[in-house]
């Protein structure tokens, strides 16, 4: 552990020898989210079992997500793959009829060499049902990267003109050409009435209690943004201009970033991500910059989060907690516990676009510095084997992991919290820090009580 | 191409993995994209295991995907061998891999040139078989595997033990209430003096699998895990099995029966200790009231599940407790022609079937007062407001209680009548005069 007293970060790589969850479990949470959507997985028999099981979501969400079963004819392509997905298709819209049927493409789909996007355009144009297609495979993503191909595959769906204004156009044009003029400026004086909508889309799937929470926070700076990527229906996507803003809210979004700059032609605002109140605060600050605000009444706010976290402070205070790399929400509630005052010796990541992730990072190393602690040790594509030598060795206060390690830390006298409860907790926004605080500290409490009674180890 | 919203039973790989990392000192690698290694999670989870649960994955990715395993399969074989020291190393590919089609025996045989610990590739067909026949069939292969092996060095043991002695086979890590079977079916042997010579594959090493053929019978509770492995040990030994889920009071005493008297045991003491334990079972007050009251309204009942638990329990329901059985039925297709053998005399109608809009269209039309079946079934009967006791696998976290319920034995029989009457009768309880008064 001596490399982590350097000021700037460390980054190294391991084997990739390590448990997460497939990208298609995004689903749980897209197919919430999108409340007209249906999502089809394309898959084995594996992938099925993976979402009934670990997911445990499957048979609740019957009627809106389901499972296209790969049979050994169709694997050994003996069947027509158009064929068979419009018969499932069909199906699915006369049971159903969604606004859109988002194809899951897994690990299978990719190694069979099923024409996905070949098939879709074809398929929507019989069916008449939007078909988005989006390849969640564990080939090339990790966990929650599932929803940043999804919202990557529907930026192309987002309109590009407003579609109230391309209608008036479109009259205007044909019989009343004189009138366009006026419109115009009929336009311009409704705008003036309410605030005007800034460029600016922002990405990332959160409940919609959270959206709201993220826009009335920018709202109070006089920002109003002109959408979310994904919306609640799929009918009310928001319009992208070229030039728009973007920013996201989740830190695996990369490739959706990556195709809104490239195809879009959006200009994407670094900023870190508004998980705790120390990056919510960056994150609407760094917002305000572009558009030339000065934000106004951030320092109380942020205050006052603090204050509200008092309870919880003194309970991580000088506490280690060590990260095995899980959802890529690593970086992001790190930097919020070393702010906290914990101290962080290594955190594991899948995956980590330094790009994409660069103000995140900047500010973890600000944190650091601001709370004169070791910078920690990133561990890309992390070993878990390796990393339970170093957490044997470290014996850390904390250790977030996945599910799979969990119990026998546990059992070996380690304090754990499972890194998936983060993926599902509502964690974004200044009032959100509680709950962060609270599954961190949750274990750690138990472990204060079970001292009080006089035990020092619940293990023998 | 199937839509598919459920699924009762898991893809092969699962199967083949709840046998490896049932034996001790056993470690599974998986030739597999990441993310298909939740099996880790699920055994971890459900069991409550303290330790690590012993299997890697061999990660596929784009560069498998473009250029072959090459030296990683093997590699980590190798580096397992070193870490974990294990008696045997287990390969599997999952659906996902199996398409691939790299030559993974070729692989297997590389690596075991090198590695202290023995190495198999687990020999199913993905796309075929299920999770309850990939299990059945990788015991079988291990067993076979070791018999074979030892067979040459003539170190296999083939003298009886002096005492009555049985092999336990079938009791795998997340099968439906194995743990607490095992204990109850460990107390009955110990009560009638009979030695476990070996208990398949839980908790068992490799090793001790020549020890096998010293046992005097073969017990297989669970018909789904255990049949190809009686059957080898049959053909090579000319071991005896007994094949009886011990559920229900009918079933727990022709289960005795049948086992003392395969091992010679019967005599009047040993006779007279089984009456009086039946005989108590049989006193307590809530079986009486339940079958004498049952005669008056006879209630209906649907049961679907695995083949084994449906059918042992319709026969109980129909012969002890006097319920209608109005539709039974199960997902284990493969066991369809043994399954209504058995039930066609005990119910009104059978339904073999993978699909569980068919059964709950059944339960919809039907409308029985009660149904047993899997969380599937209770998930139904939440909807349409009938109750129903989970009595067969998949498995939930609800099938792994903490205080111990078995599903076999003399205890057994308690927790099926317990169950029977809160699904009965606590369905719609209206005020608490009725609290020792049901009408069932």
């Amino acid at each position: 552990m001596n490399q982590i007293n350097n000021s700037t970060l460390t980054f190294q790589c391991e084997t990739g020898n390590y448990h997460t969850f497939c990208p298609i479990s995004c689903v749980a949470w897209l197919y919430q989210k999108i409340e007209d959507s249906f999502f089809l997985v394309i898959g084995t028999k594996t992938c099925g079992y993976f979402l009934q099981n670990s997911m445990g979501v499957m048979i609740f969400a019957e009627p809106r997500y389901a499972m296209a079963e790969l049979e050994e004819g169709d694997i050994s392509a003996q069947i027509n793959d158009y064929e068979e997905l419009k018969r499932l298709c069909t199906q699915i819209k006369n049971d159903r009829n969604p606004s859109v049927i988002v194809f899951i493409g897994t690990c299978t789909t990719e190694i069979i060499k099923m024409d996905l996007e070949g098939i879709a355009p074809k398929l929507e144009a019989e069916i008449g049902i939007p078909i988005v297609v989006a390849r969640a495979n564990g080939l090339d993503y990790t966990f929650t990267q599932g929803e940043d191909t999804v919202l990557a595959s529907l930026i192309q769906r987002c309109p590009s003109k407003d579609r109230e204004t391309e209608k008036i156009n479109k009259n205007n044009s044909s019989l009343f050409p004189s009138l366009s003029i006026f419109s115009k400026n009929k336009n311009e004086s409704n705008l003036s009435q309410d605030k005007p909508n800034l460029p600016l889309v922002l990405f990332g799937s959160l409940p919609n209690s959270l959206t709201n929470q993220l826009e009335h926070e920018l709202e109070k700076q006089n920002i109003k943004i002109s959408g979310w990527l994904p919306t609640k229906n799929y009918k009310e996507l928001p319009v992208i201009h070229e030039g728009d803003y973007v920013c996201g809210v989740n830190p695996y979004l990369a490739r959706t970033a990556t195709n809104l700059i490239r195809r879009r032609k959006c200009k994407l605002i670094s900023a870190p991500f508004p998980i705790g109140p120390d990056g919510t605060r960056a994150w609407i600050e760094k917002i305000c910059s572009i558009f030339n605000i000065e934000p106004t009444g951030l320092d109380e706010r942020e205050k006052a989060v603090w204050d509200s976290l008092e309870n919880y402070l003194p309970l991580v205070k000088g506490k280690s907690v060590f990260f095995m790399g899980d959802n890529l929400l690593e970086l992001s509630i790190a930097r919020f516990l070393i702010r906290c005052g914990m101290i962080v010796p290594e955190i594991g990541i899948p995956y980590l676009h330094k790009r994409y992730q660069e103000a995140e990072i900047k500010l973890l190393e600000d944190t650091c510095r601001k709370m004169q602690v070791p910078t920690p040790l990133i561990i890309e594509k992390p070993d878990n084997y390796e990393e339970l030598k170093r957490i044997e060795q470290y014996r850390p206060d904390l250790v977030i992991t996945g599910m799979a390690n969990a119990n026998p830390l546990e059992a070996r006298g380690i304090n754990t919290k499972w890194s998936v409860e983060f993926t599902f907790a509502q964690i974004h926004g200044f009032s959100n820090a509680r709950d962060i605080l609270e599954l961190v500290t949750r274990s750690l409490r138990r472990k204060n009580y079970i001292q009080q009674l006089g035990w020092k180890e619940l293990v023998e | 191409m199937k839509l598919a919203y459920w699924m009762y039973t898991g893809p092969a790989h699962i199967g083949t993995l709840r046998i490896a990392s049932s034996f001790k000192n056993v470690h599974a690698i998986m030739h597999a994209p990441l993310g298909d290694d939740y099996f880790n999670v699920m055994r971890s989870m459900l069991e409550r295991e303290r330790n690590y649960t012993p299997v890697t994955t061999s990660v596929v990715d784009r560069n498998v995907l473009a250029r072959g395993s090459q030296e990683k399969v093997i590699d980590n074989i190798l580096r397992k061998d070193k870490e974990e020291q294990p008696d045997l190393i287990v390969l599997t590919p999952t659906c996902t891999s199996s398409i691939l089609q790299e030559d993974l025996q070729n692989f297997v045989e590389q690596a075991s040139l090198n590695s202290m610990a023995d190495v198999l590739l687990a020999d199913v067909n993905h796309y075929r078989i299920n999770e309850l026949q990939a299990c059945d069939k990788t015991l079988e292969q291990i067993v076979r595997f070791y018999i074979e092996k030892n067979r040459a060095s003539l170190t296999l043991e083939k003298v009886k033990t002096l005492l009555p002695s049985v092999n336990l086979i079938g009791i795998s890590s997340l099968g439906f209430h194995n743990n607490h079977d095992t204990r109850e079916l460990k107390k009955l042997f110990e009560l009638y003096e009979i030695i476990l010579n070996c208990s398949l594959p839980q908790g068992t090493t490799v090793k001790t699998l020549i020890n096998l053929p010293k046992a005097w019978l073969n017990i297989l509770p669970y018909r789904e895990l255990g049949l190809l492995t009686s059957k080898y040990l049959n053909k090579e030994f000319g071991l005896l099995s007994l094949v009886i889920l011990p559920m229900g009071n009918i079933n727990l005493n022709r289960f005795l029966k049948k086992l003392l008297f395969s091992l010679k045991l019967e005599n009047n003491t040993i006779t007279k200790v089984i009456n009086i334990k039946l005989l108590k079972l049989l006193n307590l007050n809530w079986i009486k009231k339940e079958a004498i009251k049952s005669k008056l309204k006879r209630k209906k009942a649907i049961i679907f599940g695995s083949s084994n638990h449906v059918a042992t329990l319709t026969k109980l329901l129909s012969k002890e407790i006097g319920l209608e059985i109005i539709l039974c039925g199960t997902y284990c297709k493969s066991e369809s022609k043994w399954f209504s053998e058995q039930v066609q005399n005990y119910c009104n109608k059978i339904l073999i079937t993978e699909d569980h809009t068919m059964i709950s269209n059944e339960i919809s039309k039907l409308k029985p007062d009660v149904i047993f079946g899997t969380q599937m079934e209770r998930h139904i009967g939440k909807r349409l407001g009938i109750p129903c006791g989970v009595i067969s696998s998949p498995i939930h976290i609800q099938n792994f209680p903490l205080s111990y319920k078995p599903m076999v034995g003399y205890e057994g029989v308690k927790t099926i009548m317990d169950l029977l009457f809160n699904s009965l009768n606590l369905k719609d309880r209206k005020n608490s005069f009725t609290l020792f008064n049901e009408i069932i």
